[in-house]
């Protein structure tokens, strides 16, 4: 049982954490917030009057806002696509027996490792460069065309890279949930006459239901904030047909020094991922409870 | 229990497997070769570049005298661990007290700590660049360390969290009894069990934060730059320089690759905190 002076000593153990987290997240949020409602442009000096929603309105009916949007949209949406297809595909594969798993599995994680970075300079430089990377080097070798991947889909592009670099996330949670699941259930059923599209469906994407929506809420967080490997390769381009959510703010606060927009901007991503949040929030506090 | 599988499913799973690894791994096989060409042969037919061309180790000389890789190395280094340090002596004391005397409160607090992980940072970025502009720590490696250290917080503490939580209270009671002194039920019974998650916590840390692509890139110039900030000055026009972009990608990247390796378990249990373990 606690004592009451256990209890002081516990919340004097917690306290620097929480303080500390506050100053980090409520503090620049709020003024964030307040940012968002001035007229406030590092560039030219205005006194930095109140403007009430100005700045949304600017923002929200910006083209490159509803490109951006929409961008983002795509991004997320296709990462999440191919990385929870193909993980689920890499994890039942992964869990049958084979000779050599454990360098297999290595091998299918590693990408997950490489900084953004540098990720997204290779496969621009060393792989999807039409001239001297591979893939055109392949299509040239072929007799086809290569495909010019940063001239024509950028977007696409990044994507590739982004799920690459995921998709070994998705492997290795989904695979993780997998191995956990019942050997005799499946047995049971296996005897029963269920052929293995029958225990794939009833069996076992029932039991990787929980794991799978893990993987799509918490790559939505990290991916929604994608922003490096748009940084080194395409700077948001041509026009706008890179840019996504996390860049606009970047390029407005950054780079146009428009405080109040780009907060503006902030505050409108951090909305849109609060929506995620709150089911990813649920799914883990019941968790906690078991 | 297992059922008998014959060596030809076995061979035909390693072989079907066996492909898609090497196919995801091969883009980071195509930077180790690459690095150790000279940058003629680097930017030939892959076949040619593979049977027909030498070996040297001239790109990482060249790598490291033109623009100080040590330096930016050290920038990493610096960063990460430290960063991962000053989080444990934070959240160490945290968890366990959230483990070990929960209050009503607790998991409030563990959820509004998850939550602050979930905010996306452009979000903070206006106001956090502008304060670090105001009291110089824009480009210092302070500055630098205490992000990371913040913005990895929520998980060193969740993961310590549900390690410490595993950890029967029995235990520590019958130490209790047997007369441990605080002392001793720390050293001799806690310790020893918390060890292993500690030590998978600070390799799942140190990746994050070696890893780190936004604030690296967002609050640093030439001085405090880490191997992040580094490689994206390859963006252009050095990204073309195939032989010397893998040099600097491959020493960037070796050391989290090889710790990678030894955390991907961890990895599950820190990334989802504790949803799947």
């Amino acid at each position: 049982m606690a004592t009451k002076a256990s209890r002081t000593a516990a919340r004097l153990m917690i306290s620097p954490a929480v303080i500390l987290l506050f100053a980090w997240m409520i503090v620049p949020l709020v003024l964030t917030l307040y940012f968002s409602f001035l007229r406030y442009n590092l560039l030219t000096p205005s006194g930095n009057p109140f403007v009430g929603f100005e700045n949304y309105y600017w923002f929200l009916t910006d083209p490159s806002f509803t490109a951006a949007a929409v961008n983002t949209l795509l991004l997320v949406g296709g990462v999440l696509l191919i990385t929870v297809i193909g993980g689920i595909l890499f994890a039942l594969l992964l869990d049958r027996p084979m000779f050599g798993q454990g360098i297999i599995r290595i091998m299918v994680i590693a990408p997950f490792f490489v900084m953004p970075t540098v990720s997204a300079l290779v496969w621009k430089n060393m792989f999807m460069n039409p001239v001297n990377g591979i893939f055109g080097r392949i299509a040239t070798g072929l007799g086809f065309e290569p495909i010019d991947f940063f001239g024509n889909m950028p977007l696409g592009a990044i994507t590739i890279i982004v799920a690459w670099q995921w998709l070994p996330f998705a492997t290795l949670i989904l695979l993780t949930a997998l191995q956990s699941l019942d050997q005799e259930q499946l047995e049971a059923s296996e005897m029963d006459g269920a052929n293995w599209l029958n225990r794939f469906w009833y069996i076992m994407l029932p039991h990787l239901a929980r794991a799978i929506t893990v993987v799509i809420l918490i790559q939505t967080i990290f991916l929604l904030s994608v922003f490096a490997e748009i940084l080194v390769t395409t700077n948001g381009g041509p026009g706008t047909a890179s840019t996504t959510l996390t860049y606009l703010v970047y390029v407005a606060s950054l780079l146009q020094y428009d405080v109040g927009m780009g907060s503006a901007g902030g505050v409108v991503a951090v909305v849109l991922a609060n929506i995620v949040a709150i089911f990813l929030m649920r799914m883990i506090g019941k968790n906690l409870d078991a | 229990m297992a059922r008998a599988v014959s060596t030809r499913t076995k061979v035909l799973n390693t072989a079907i497997a066996g492909t898609l690894g090497f196919l995801m791994f091969f883009p980071i096989l195509w930077i180790i070769i690459l690095s150790f060409k000279t940058e003629e042969d680097a930017i030939r037919a892959p076949l040619e570049v593979l049977f027909q061309s030498g070996w040297t180790i001239e790109n990482f000389l060249t790598v490291q005298a033109r623009s100080d890789y040590f330096k930016h190395f050290s920038n990493s280094v610096i960063i990460s661990l430290g960063s991962t340090l000053l989080g444990l002596i934070i959240a160490i004391p945290a968890a366990w007290a959230m483990a070990f005397v929960p209050a009503k409160r607790t998991k409030d607090v563990l959820m509004w700590m998850l939550s602050t992980k979930m905010m996306p940072p452009v979000g903070v970025l206006v106001p956090i660049y502008l304060i670090f502009r105001d009291t110089g720590l824009l480009d210092s490696l302070i500055g630098l360390t205490v992000v990371l250290m913040l913005i990895n917080l929520p998980i060193i503490i969740w993961m310590l969290y549900t390690y410490f939580r595993e950890i029967p209270g029995e235990i520590l009671e019958a130490a209790r009894m047997d007369g441990a002194t605080l002392k001793k039920e720390i050293l001799y019974v806690l310790a020893p069990m918390a060890l292993p998650g500690i030590a998978s916590t600070i390799l799942l840390n140190i990746i994050l934060a070696w890893n780190e692509a936004f604030w690296t890139l967002n609050l640093t110039a030439a001085n405090a730059a880490p191997l992040t900030a580094f490689i994206a000055s390859y963006s252009s026009p050095e990204g073309l320089f195939f032989a010397k972009l893998s040099a600097a990608s491959l020493m960037a990247i070796a050391p989290i690759l090889i710790m990678g390796w030894f955390s991907q378990k961890q990895l599950v249990r820190g990334l989802t905190f504790g949803a799947v373990k």
